[in-house]
């Protein structure tokens, strides 16, 4: 199957790291809450400019950092297609483990300003710019990981295989 | 072709004879390590209703222990529940409880050639024991432990070869920080540590090292295994251990040399890690701090805390300074109390505290405010790390926190062991 998805792009830099997504004192909001504090360090008022669809394009160790599901904030802010230069390991894995695809691109940043419209076909790993023209080889995003994207992450999977139950546990809050 | 030591682990661990960079290895876990965190940060945690095998899941409650606020103790009853649920085989909860990597590491369940699997950032820790593991999310924790699988993308694989000795108040810390200041970000690439100076480099710091290679973004980070790695598993581990070495063909993607006796101490700079420190020797701002910390996963091992107390041992910490130290677990707190370091260092104004991640993540025990400066030995200088995004993070091993919590400033720690600081 196809993963091939279009959209405005967002620019940031080198070394964008995970407490610049979810920082610490976002932990204890609810998880409605939590995108709120996104970039909020470093861009403050991004989260209520960027609308679903978008594409978000990172600099050199994009998501170095922590455990933290950064993923997940970044799918609720409306973000639909992560790309960078290069992307930690562990935030590549919080992105497609809840089906929001994530690819290392070498050279993408000088394709794009910001605000283009990005067409970026995972499987192939190619990545266009519809706006200005031009296009680069990505590293393709291989095919198991294609498959838990399209599944709708690791949860929809656990669910639909009878792992764990379908609605989460929430601590209390008083 | 050989194998690299990681590539030699996922194959084992997916059933595959080999597996090379651009796979994804779908692999079962040797043990799954299970923190606090993913049981009361919203949306993470959904109750299993299967385990793959009670007796390869741990439970070790760090981060939030003990709860500061109704939530962690919220999330702290539903683990113990979870636990009991399932008959869970390790269970280290209040009492027993420590930063889940050095619990890990102590308790045996970090052995070599195995995979562990833990959601936390810093679980490459377990690399110093020959151990793979990288840090997963809270999902990749709950597939591993309810399904038995995890998947790791097979990366090329960078060689470091150490020769030579650290010289003496040199630390891990500084090596680590030598590594990312000369080559920067490892990001998609394994680190594999080796080479003859590996037989003068202690346990210890052989664990801030792999500890630390999250903060390069390496994908798994593995130390040879030797007689010093035997020596540490002595009594911890409950079956033999099966280490993994490299072939002496495998393929690495650079390889490359390290004279332990030429790294000095450093200091990274406030926001990131990778090419953004100075050698200490050409440091030439004069920073003072307000808050001094030694702890986390990377620096809270008794070896850090003897360093600490040696050197504040007879003198004050700087009026205004918070020496925060922070043991790694309850076994280090008490080894610290027998050794008589927590009298050592109250008595010169530090604060010894409960062993947990806390001040390393911001999250409790030593935030800080808009504006201060910390000079800290745990894992990360991020803005907004550990409190307000105003606030600055330089980094340094031990002895040079310890040290400048006395001077007051960012301070070489060698002329305060020398005593002429």
């Amino acid at each position: 199957m196809d993963l091939v998805r279009e959209g405005r792009v967002w620019k940031f830099g080198d070394q964008i790291n995970t407490d610049l997504m979810l920082p610490g004192s976002a932990f204890r909001l609810p998880k409605e809450e939590q995108h709120m504090l996104c970039f909020e360090a470093i861009r403050p008022g991004w989260v209520k400019e960027v609308r679903e669809g978008d594409i978000l394009i990172g600099g050199r160790n994009f998501g170095l950092g922590s455990g933290r599901p950064v993923g997940a904030v970044l799918h609720t802010c409306g973000i639909r297609a992560v790309l960078a230069e290069s992307i930690n390991g562990l935030c590549l894995r919080n992105c497609i483990n809840v089906s929001l695809p994530a690819m290392n691109c070498p050279g993408v940043s000088a394709l794009f300003e910001e605000g283009d419209t990005a067409r970026i076909d995972f499987r192939r790993g190619r990545v266009e710019n519809l706006t200005r023209g031009g296009e680069i080889d990505a590293m393709p995003l291989p095919g198991i990981l294609v498959d838990i994207v399209q599944a709708g992450g690791i949860v929809e999977m656990l669910i639909a295989q009878g792992f764990i139950e379908s609605e989460p546990f929430l601590a209390a809050r008083s | 072709m050989g194998a690299t030591i990681i590539e030699k682990i996922l194959a084992r661990t997916s059933g595959a004879a080999v597996v090379g960079p651009g796979e994804i290895a779908v692999c079962r876990p040797d043990i799954v390590v299970q923190l606090d965190m993913p049981f009361y940060v919203d949306g993470f945690w959904y109750r299993p209703k299967k385990v793959y095998d009670p007796d390869r899941i741990a439970i070790i409650f760090d981060h939030g222990m003990p709860a500061p606020t109704i939530k962690e103790a919220s999330g702290m009853a539903e683990g113990r529940r979870f636990a009991r649920e399932f008959g869970l085989k390790h269970v280290y909860d209040f009492g027993r409880h420590g930063i889940s990597h050095v619990v890990a590491a102590e308790k045996g369940l970090a052995r070599p050639g195995e995979l562990l699997v833990n959601c936390d950032s810093h679980s490459c820790a377990a690399g110093a024991l020959n151990c793979a593991a990288r840090g997963a999310g809270p999902l990749d924790a709950l597939q591993a432990m309810t399904q038995g699988l995890v998947w790791y993308p097979v990366t090329p694989t960078i060689r470091y070869e150490f020769t030579g000795a650290l010289a003496p108040t040199v630390s891990g810390k500084d090596v680590f920080f030598h590594i990312a200041q000369v080559y920067g970000g490892h990001s998609n690439m394994s680190v594999e540590f080796g080479g003859p100076g590996l037989a003068a480099l202690a346990m210890n710091e052989r664990r801030t090292i792999a500890t630390m290679c999250a903060e390069i973004g390496a994908e798994f980070a593995l130390f040879e295994y030797d007689a010093i790695t035997a020596e540490y598993l002595e009594g911890r581990i409950d079956r033999p251990a099966e280490p993994v070495a490299p072939d002496a063909d495998a393929e690495y993607a650079d390889r490359r040399v390290i004279d332990l006796a030429e790294v000095e101490p450093y200091v990274m700079l406030p926001h990131a890690v990778p090419n953004n420190g100075v050698p200490i020797s050409r440091f030439d701002r004069e920073v003072a701090i307000d808050q001094a910390f030694i702890g986390s996963c990377a620096n809270g091992q008794i070896e850090d805390i003897r360093i600490a107390a040696g050197i504040v041992a007879g003198r004050q910490v700087a009026p205004g300074v918070r020496l925060i130290v922070t043991p790694g677990s309850q076994d280090i707190y008490l080894q610290a109390v027998r050794e008589g370091l927590v009298e050592t260092l109250t008595v010169a104004g530090a604060v010894v505290t409960n062993s947990t991640c806390g001040a390393c993540l911001g999250y409790h025990m030593g935030v800080l405010a808009p504006g201060e400066v910390c000079l800290t030995a745990s894992t990360r200088n991020f803005k907004g790390r550990m409190g307000s995004s105003q606030a600055e993070i330089y980094m340094g091993s031990p002895a040079t926190v310890a040290a400048s919590a006395i001077a007051g400033v960012i301070t070489d720690p060698r002329g305060s062991i020398a005593g002429t600081a």
